[in-house]
């Protein structure tokens, strides 16, 4: 364990600026891998229509990596607007106000998402 | 201790105030990193867009045909054109967002980081951002 007192102690953060700064890199890999398998399979085979677009999605580990990146984005964007309201917003009320309501919405949004994935 | 009383003015740098945000003038990188905010808050704030279009995209036949339309007839009040200036806006701000994100990993991953590297890869972000949405502009509006 590590030392935690005398001139070893931890007197700043708990350690979640490092933490959310590789997640929001892991997670941008990830969407941007996404991007990637979604562009190779939208661009290469026949026109594309409803019965390719919705197959594309049909697939199950489609649809895994999809969820994946769905909470990829949840996480990503949380670190991102959590840093604007950081920094541009002084009072607290309002900043936790603001930080409740992104939750709120990007979870909410989430949640949209997946139902739409899984009755396919 | 004589000089407890009579201390030297010291400077004090104060945060930038938005009304003077217009007088300053930011280099390249700088640009860039204002506009990767602006993107991801756009992205943030039309996000049920997107899900909007991802659920009628994919339900079934007859949404899919709302979808397309969306973009021809328009939406509710909203006309066709209005919706394609939506689009367009969402696709620069994924493209920007999504290369000043990998300028950001790789100067990550390399150190590789000079002024003059981070001034070349900050015009190569606004460039290549700015001309894949003009070809995609194009293609959504004329093709």
């Amino acid at each position: 364990m590590q030392e935690n007192f005398g001139s070893k102690r931890l007197v700043v953060g708990a350690h979640y600026g490092l933490r959310d700064w590789l997640a929001q890199r892991v997670t941008a890999v990830l969407m941007a891998l996404f991007t990637l398998v979604l562009l190779a399979q939208v661009m290469f085979g026949a026109k594309l229509g409803y019965e390719r677009w919705s197959a594309i999605f049909s697939s199950q580990w489609m649809r895994v990596l999809t969820f994946v990146v769905i909470v990829a984005l949840l996480y990503h964007a949380w670190v991102g607007m959590r840093d604007v309201w950081m920094d541009y917003v002084k009072p607290v009320a309002v900043k936790l106000a603001l930080q409740v309501f992104t939750l709120a919405w990007l979870v909410g949004c989430a949640g949209w998402a997946v139902q739409v994935l899984w009755r396919l | 201790m004589a000089d407890t009383t009579q201390t030297q003015e010291r400077p004090v740098y104060r945060n930038i105030h938005v009304s003077q945000i217009v007088s300053y003038r930011l280099p390249p990188a700088g640009i860039v990193s204002i506009l990767h905010r602006v993107s991801g808050v756009m992205m943030f704030l039309l996000l049920p867009f997107v899900i909007w279009l991802f659920d009628v995209s994919l339900t079934s036949e007859i949404s899919y045909e709302r979808f397309s339309s969306a973009f021809v007839a328009g939406v509710g009040f909203l006309p066709g054109w209005f919706m394609k200036l939506v689009a367009l806006a969402l696709i620069w701000a994924y493209l920007h967002h999504f290369i000043a994100g990998v300028r950001h990993v790789w100067m990550d991953m390399t150190h590789s980081v000079s002024l003059a590297q981070g001034r070349v890869s900050a015009l190569v972000t606004l460039g290549a951002s700015a001309v894949l949405t003009l070809a995609l502009g194009l293609k959504l509006f004329f093709f």
